[in-house]
Order: C-alpha cells, then sequence, then structure tokens
C-alpha cells in the first residue's frame, strides 16, 4: 500500500467525532494537560448536535422542588429496566453540576421570572417517582442542542484543543486486543493520517441513517460502532430504536417534544386527543416509545389523517403566541419550511420516525469500552461517549432531553478517567504495519471497486428494508424477512461502482465507506431484534407483547464479521452506585 | 475603462452535458460549478436534465438526486438538511443560501449552482472556509465571567437574555460574510458580518466580563470599520438574523462608550 502517503502523529489521547460529548470530552483533557487530537469529518458546528432542540434534563428544581432520585426513577422506568442502574445514578446525580457547567461556559438558557434556567415539562419526566409532571428540561428556547454545541466549540477553541477537521476515519489500530489509535483519511488533501495515543474516545454519534426516514443528519452513519465491530468487538443493544413521534409527515424533519411539553398535543382523523386512551395520566408526555406505538396504532386502525390516512396531527394553536414566539421559534420555522404550516392556525402533520439509537458501544459509567466474553472487562485504550456509546443509560428506551445531558456528563467522564490513566507524554510503543496494511487494503477495495451498482441505489435497499422489517412494530415474519434481505444488500457489495477515484473530497467515496459501515450495524440491528423474543421499550414485538424479565432482562451483546453474526446476553446491573439511592426492581410500565 | 480578468487557471469552460434519460416531460437543466483539484484543469459548467416529477422540494433535493442517480462524482456538502447545520451553505441563482432551505420553485429558468462566492474553492461546491473560522477563534468566543459561584447558574434576567436573541442562532454558514462586498476586497482582514454577529452576541452577554476589552479588540479601522452598510448580509441569512444592525449597534456603543 506504499501508493498512499501516510502521515504519522502521536497523542496522548484522541477523541474521534466533535459533537457535544465529543467537544466536552476535549475540553477536559486539554484542561487536563493531556495533549490531545479531536478528528472530525465535519466542522464541529455542522455536528447533529446542533440538531437537538427541546433541552437538556437535570434535578435543577428551579420551577418546583425536583431530586435527582426522581429523575433515576423517571430514566429506569423510561428505559423499562434495561439500563444499568449504576450508570444511571451516575448521570442523574452529575447532571445538575453539567448543567451549571455549561451555563458558565456561557450557553444562553432560556431564562425564569427570577433569572434562573428555564425548565420545561418533558415525556417520562415526573415528580416524587411517578406522581405528577415535573419542569426538568432545561432549554435555550428551541434550539438548545445548537447553543451547547456552539458554546463548547468555543469551550474546546479557548483550551486550543488541536482540530483535525474533514478526515474521514477508516479503522481502529488494535494490538493484542488493546486499542493504540486510529487510521484517518484527510479529504482536504487526500493524505492518510496514522494517530497514535494511548487512549481514542468514540464520540462518533449514532446511526440514524440505516433507516429510510429519520430525523437523524446525513452524517449520521455510526462510524465507530462500524470500526468496533471491524476490530473484532461488540455492539450492545442494538435492536433499541427510538421513533420520535413527531417527524414531519414526508420530509422527517424533527418537532421537539418540547411542543408538547408547553401544551401541544396529537390529534387524529376524529378529532380525539387519542393519547388520553393510552396513558390517562401522562397523556402526550408519556414516554416517547408509548406515543409513537400509540399513533401507529391509531394509523393502523384507520383513524390517520391526510388522503393516505397515514399520520395525525400536532396542535399547538391554542398556545399562547408569545409562548411560540419566545420558546418555540425554531420548529415554527421548520413547520413553514417543510410542512408549508402556519403553526399559530393549523396543526402540523406528524408521524413516528426514527431518531435514536439506544444501543452502541458497551461501556461502564467511566466511558471505559467492555468487551463481554464471559466476564465484562474493559478494552484497554478504548472508551466510547454519546449516542455511539451504550453505558447503558437509556436501556430499551430514551427519554427526551436525556440525550444532551449523556453527552456531557460522560464526555466529561471520560476525559475525568483518561486522565487517571495516562501521563501526559508517556512514550508510545511500536505498532506492526498490519493493521494500517488491512486498513488501507479495505479503502483501496472500495476506492478501486468497478461494479455496475451504485453506493445510493444499496443505501437505497438497505434503507427501505429496515423502514419496513424492523419498524415500530416487529414481528417473527417480518424480521425473518428482514434478516434475509439485508444480507441479499450486504452481497450486493461484491457488485459496488465507485465511479470517482480521486482522493480529494471525493464524496463518492466517503458515501461508500459510510454505507459500508452502515450495512454492518444494520445487520446487527436485525438479528439482535430477531432474537429478543418480548417486548420491552423501544422494541416491540406483536407476537411476544409482554416483557419477559426471566429471559430478558438481559443486555443483547452482538458481534458481525462481514454478515455473520453472533449474539449473547449479559445481565443487567442490578446494583446501584452508592447507597444514596435504592434499586429500583421492576415493576409494570404504564404513564 | 479597466479590465480586470481572472488568471487563466480560473477561467470556467464548458463542461459534460448530462442528457436526460427517463423520458420525463418535467425536466429542469441545472449548471453546475466543478473543480477537482487532482485533474489539473480548468473549472468548468456542468449541465444536468433532471425530471422534476420525481424530485422534492429543496435545492439540495435536486443535488441529491443528482449524485444519487445521475454523477456521484458531484461534491458539495450536506448534513442535517433542515436548516441548523449550515454545511450545505452555496449561491443559487445568484443568491447565497442553505440549499436544504431553498425550494427550486422558486428559481426561474436554468437553475444555476455555485460555491460562495469568494472563497477559495476545494473542489466542486466546496469552499474554504478556514479562513472565517480564524476570524471567528479571534474574538474569543466564551464566556470570560469573573463569578465565583460554583453551584448555581449566573443570573441573567429575562430582559437580558432578550438580547442575545438573534445573534446566538447563528449557524456559521458564512452566506453573509461571503456575500459582502466589503469583505471580498479585504477578507484576511475585515471580520465580516458572521463573525461581528458573535463578536456583538458576547459584548451584550449580561454575564460577560470583559465587554470593554471586547469592543476595544474589535474598535478597529479594518476589522469593524470595513463595513460600508451595504445590507447584503441582512439579505442573504438565511436565519432572518440582522448582522448589519448588530455592527451598527457596535459602532454606536464605541461612540458612547467610555474605553
Amino acid at each position: 500500500m506504499s501508493a498512499y502517503k501516510i502521515i504519522d502523529h502521536e497523542y496522548d489521547v484522541i477523541v474521534l467525532g466533535a459533537g457535544g460529548s465529543g467537544l466536552r470530552a476535549a475540553v477536559g483533557l486539554s484542561e487536563a494537560g493531556l495533549k490531545t487530537a479531536c478528528i472530525s469529518k465535519v466542522f464541529p458546528t455542522r455536528s447533529h448536535t446542533s440538531a437537538a432542540q427541546g433541552g437538556i434534563s437535570a434535578a435543577l428544581g428551579n420551577m418546583g422542588e425536583d431530586d435527582w432520585r426522581w429523575h433515576m426513577y423517571d430514566t429506569v422506568k423510561g428505559a423499562d429496566w434495561l439500563g444499568d442502574q449504576d450508570s444511571i445514578e451516575y448521570l442523574c446525580k452529575e447532571a445538575p453540576k453539567a448543567v451549571i457547567e455549561l451555563e458558565k461556559y456561557g450557553v444562553p438558557f432560556s431564562r425564569t421570572d427570577d433569572g434562573k434556567i428555564y425548565q420545561r415539562p418533558f415525556g417520562g419526566m415526573t415528580k416524587n417517582y411517578g406522581n405528577g409532571i415535573v419542569q426538568r428540561t432545561c432549554a435555550a428556547a428551541d434550539r438548545t442542542g445548537h447553543a451547547i454545541l456552539h458554546t463548547l466549540y468555543g469551550q474546546a477553541l479557548k483550551h486550543n484543543t488541536e482540530f483535525f477537521i474533514e478526515y474521514f476515519a477508516l479503522d481502529l489500530i488494535m494490538k493484542d486486543g488493546e486499542c493504540k489509535g486510529l487510521i484517518a483519511w484527510n479529504l482536504n488533501d487526500g493524505t492518510i493520517h496514522r494517530f497514535r495515543a494511548h487512549i481514542t474516545i468514540i464520540a462518533t454519534g449514532g446511526y440514524g441513517k440505516v433507516y429510510y426516514s429519520a430525523t437523524s443528519a446525513h452524517t449520521c452513519t455510526g462510524d465507530g460502532n462500524a470500526m468496533v465491530l471491524r476490530a473484532g468487538l461488540p455492539l450492545q443493544d442494538m435492536e433499541f430504536v427510538q421513533f420520535h413521534p413527531t417527524g414531519i409527515y414526508g420530509h422527517g424533519t424533527l418537532i421537539s417534544e418540547g411542543v408538547r411539553g408547553e401544551g401541544g398535543y396529537l390529534v387524529n382523523s376524529k378529532g380525539e386527543r387519542f393519547m388520553e386512551r393510552y396513558a390517562p395520566n401522562a397523556k402526550d408526555l408519556a414516554s416517547r416509545d408509548v406515543v409513537s406505538r400509540s399513533m401507529s396504532i391509531e394509523i393502523n386502525e384507520g383513524r390517520g389523517v391526510g388522503k393516505e390516512k397515514d399520520h395525525v396531527h400536532l396542535h399547538l394553536s391554542h398556545l399562547d403566541k408569545n409562548i411560540i414566539e419566545s420558546r418555540l421559534p425554531g420548529i415554527t420555522e421548520a413547520a413553514r419550511l417543510f410542512a408549508n404550516v402556519d403553526v399559530t392556525k393549523e396543526p402540523i402533520p406528524v408521524v413516528p420516525t426514527v431518531h435514536y439509537n439506544m444501543g452502541g458501544i458497551p461501556t461502564n459509567y467511566k466511558a471505559e469500552v467492555l468487551t463481554v466474553n464471559g466476564s465484562e472487562k474493559t478494552v484497554p485504550g478504548l472508551m466510547a461517549i454519546g449516542e455511539a456509546a451504550c453505558v447503558s443509560v437509556h436501556g430499551a428506551n430514551r427519554l427526551g432531553s436525556n440525550s444532551l445531558i449523556d453527552l456531557v456528563v460522560f464526555g466529561r467522564a471520560a476525559a475525568m478517567r483518561a486522565a487517571e490513566l495516562v501521563k501526559p507524554g508517556t512514550p508510545h510503543e511500536e505498532v506492526s504495519e498490519t493493521e494500517t496494511e488491512k486498513c488501507l487494503a479495505r479503502f483501496d477495495k472500495l476506492r478501486n471497486a468497478n461494479g455496475e451498482t451504485s453506493t445510493a441505489e444499496l443505501r437505497l435497499s438497505m434503507q427501505k428494508i429496515m423502514q419496513s422489517k424492523c419498524a415500530v412494530f416487529r414481528t417473527d415474519k417480518t424480521l425473518k424477512e428482514g434478516v434475509d434481505e439485508i444480507r441479499k444488500v450486504y452481497d450486493g457489495m461484491e457488485s459496488i461502482s465507485v465511479k470517482d477515484k480521486s482522493l480529494v473530497f471525493n464524496t463518492d467515496l466517503v458515501e461508500t465507506l459510510e454505507f459500508d459501515n452502515l450495512i454492518r450495524q444494520a445487520i446487527t440491528t436485525v438479528d439482535s431484534a430477531y432474537n429478543r423474543k418480548e417486548s420491552r421499550g423501544a422494541h416491540a414485538r406483536e407476537d411476544f407483547p409482554k416483557r419477559d424479565d426471566e429471559k430478558f432482562m438481559q443486555h443483547t451483546i452482538a458481534w458481525c464479521n462481514g454478515k455473520d453474526t453472533k449474539i449473547d446476553y449479559r445481565p443487567v446491573h442490578k446494583t446501584t452506585l452508592t447507597n444514596e439511592v435504592q434499586y429500583f426492581p421492576p415493576q409494570e410500565r404504564v404513564y | 475603462m479597466v479590465q480586470i480578468n481572472l488568471p487563466e487557471n480560473s477561467k470556467v469552460q464548458k463542461g459534460k452535458y448530462y442528457k436526460d434519460t427517463t423520458g420525463s416531460k418535467n425536466i429542469r437543466k441545472v449548471n453546475i460549478y466543478r473543480w477537482d483539484p487532482s485533474t489539473g484543469e480548468n473549472p468548468r459548467i456542468d449541465t444536468y436534465e433532471v425530471d422534476m416529477d420525481n424530485c422534492p422540494t429543496k435545492v439540495l433535493d435536486l443535488l441529491n438526486k443528482i449524485k444519487s442517480e445521475i454523477d456521484p462524482s458531484l461534491a458539495y456538502r450536506r448534513s442535517c438538511a433542515h436548516g441548523v447545520c449550515g454545511s450545505c451553505a452555496m449561491n443559487m441563482d445568484g443568491k447565497n443560501g442553505l440549499a436544504c432551505t431553498t425550494p427550486h420553485s422558486e428559481i426561474e429558468g436554468d437553475i444555476n449552482i455555485y460555491p460562495l462566492p469568494h472563497l477559495k474553492v476545494k473542489r466542486d461546491l466546496i469552499g474554504d472556509l478556514n479562513g472565517l473560522y480564524k476570524q471567528y477563534q479571534s474574538i474569543e468566543p466564551w464566556l470570560k465571567t469573573n463569578t465565583k459561584v460554583e453551584t448555581t447558574e449566573i443570573i441573567q434576567s429575562k430582559k437580558d437574555r432578550e438580547k442575545l436573541d438573534g445573534a446566538y442562532e447563528c449557524i456559521m454558514c458564512a452566506c453573509c460574510s461571503t456575500s459582502c462586498p466589503s469583505y471580498w476586497w479585504n477578507g484576511d482582514k475585515y471580520l465580516g458580518p458572521a463573525v461581528l454577529l458573535q463578536a456583538y452576541r458576547w459584548i451584550v452577554d449580561s454575564r460577560d466580563d470583559e465587554r470593554k476589552e471586547r469592543l476595544k479588540k474589535v474598535a478597529d479601522e479594518l476589522k469593524l470599520y470595513r463595513c460600508h452598510t451595504i445590507m447584503n448580509c441582512t439579505n442573504a441569512c438565511p436565519k432572518g438574523l440582522n448582522p448589519a444592525k448588530a455592527i451598527a449597534e457596535l459602532k454606536k456603543m464605541l461612540v458612547t462608550a467610555n474605553l
């Protein structure tokens, strides 16, 4: 592979990804005096964190009494008891500190009358262990993710973090089960870069683009997840894909849960507020899996709206105009642009849309990656954070506004743990060329692929299969079809075509590499779903409608080599981190 | 009269013509600026005939359709597809905007698509924004506070928070700066509307304790006063922000502030 110019770098720690979690980690690492590189395929403020709207959860208690233990209970319940309670305790206890820190960084939070951070109600967020609604979600209007991302980028600049922007990561460098860094392709000039590091932190986000209709950005291709699979390590709980109740019909643009938090509600073709039937207490603010299923049932039973009766309406025209203007300006603009709707007069057409991956790279609460072969042990040199990771705090279903807090709490945790593990300036071991050669062989093969099928065609087939066979409701039959059909798409890679052979901003090749990443995750997702014969959180099996704690209160662990997967399970952590809170045993989950 | 010519290697040539293969009756011609640094060739304009019966409404959809179905080598940035990430800023029909929020139905005749004006081109529609990003860093976009309190937020009244509206929403797409003739001319020294709007955002943040230092830093013949109130920036902003007004406010503050 001498044809490629290889440039070597050495860092104490490298962070792959520059969204909310990657930037927060990079800031902490730089503060700790570690030589840090942050590598990203897009400029940091283009990351998908910018699209988060509604807010970031933390029991600050600015709008009435709140307690991090209540937040913990809500998260455990939202997760349908698949979350690890030690990690959830850590998340909820650290959350208020993390939000205060963001405010000090400069995040322009909306304010209460007495000048504190404004908090709004959100799905599944309750007081006193499920007894009434609490206002826990801290908001910067409906642009909270954007505000946080830009602020964190500013902090990274303040700490002189070294960025490698528009570098596309290809593979991890592994040696005897330890991670030694990664290899990336510089899109700006076509060179290949080898980054050696004592710790590599993966912060590459989710992989929503395996589906046809998703709120996810074009760049949400889970590149880090796929790198982990290629390194022979497993992914966890990949069957748990969150459908957000309110994506704009036909376009997929996200309409924040904050709309329902501020008093908006869903209506079917009969003009009924149908959520009252499915969740008598929380109604439109039940957790997302519950609302998405209820909408799907309404549509399946013929009570959808529109020509095809295939979506429902989200009403907010009854809200005070000042509230819409001050707290929901972003979705007002989105509804106008993508649904041609004036929200002060008309409802928004919405449909459940793929939004978030609860599954990902298994880690402990210190963000260290776990490999689970018989016992739980960490992979030296490798960490994962953010949507790419499965800590697991979200279990089978994430609560709205728990993802932004996940980013900053575990981004910070990763930096602190790395600072414990690595002494700045520690020399690097030699790594053999075999890993580089293997990585570049794959790169070169795809670059020179001269088949008949375009990457776009294969990507579309994959997305349509996932959309129809691994959706809100699943059965043995649809999943089996999915398991078989997705492999045919994988086989289609044999005849893939890459027309562009150049190396500078070759986006044809970028998308082919992204597709290679996506298809592995699609296979892992549908196989994991096929094997979980119960209903839990976002995984709803019509043929197994009940949760089965005896058999399945376990995390799915899936390895994937090409199109071959191996599925195993590991028990959910049933202990808390400290005795400040007691373990919440499984209960029936009603809202 | 002075004739200003482009350098030889920047002259745009006629490129390839991609005829429709679908047999559609509803065809539009899309002319796109193409340049690949690895070929050593001059930039060219390729023309694509696109079947509009099967194309969603935005210019980005049109580009995606061309890339997926006609020519995978076309290079452009894209990510969120709903106007919050700022990736797909480009020049469409002579106007800067985001491809993901610009309806192609608003463009009459052939659809002409170019990179943002007066940037170095990296490839096709991908402009080099590194200069702008460095300028952004130069205004130190982070909160500078002397507060010692660590356990609670800094109190900010609703009224003070409102001052940030219209400034913090900037997505750094560079549509404004690259539409500004003054920035075209002095882009290396003049900060331009995007960066000045961000300078303003930190100056008016009631939580920041270095307002005066920030103002002093920006009070410069070239950094600030190259703004000649042309207003192209405000016209170009796809988020409806008003950088020209922020710049005017900065100038006003400098007149009244006791620095």
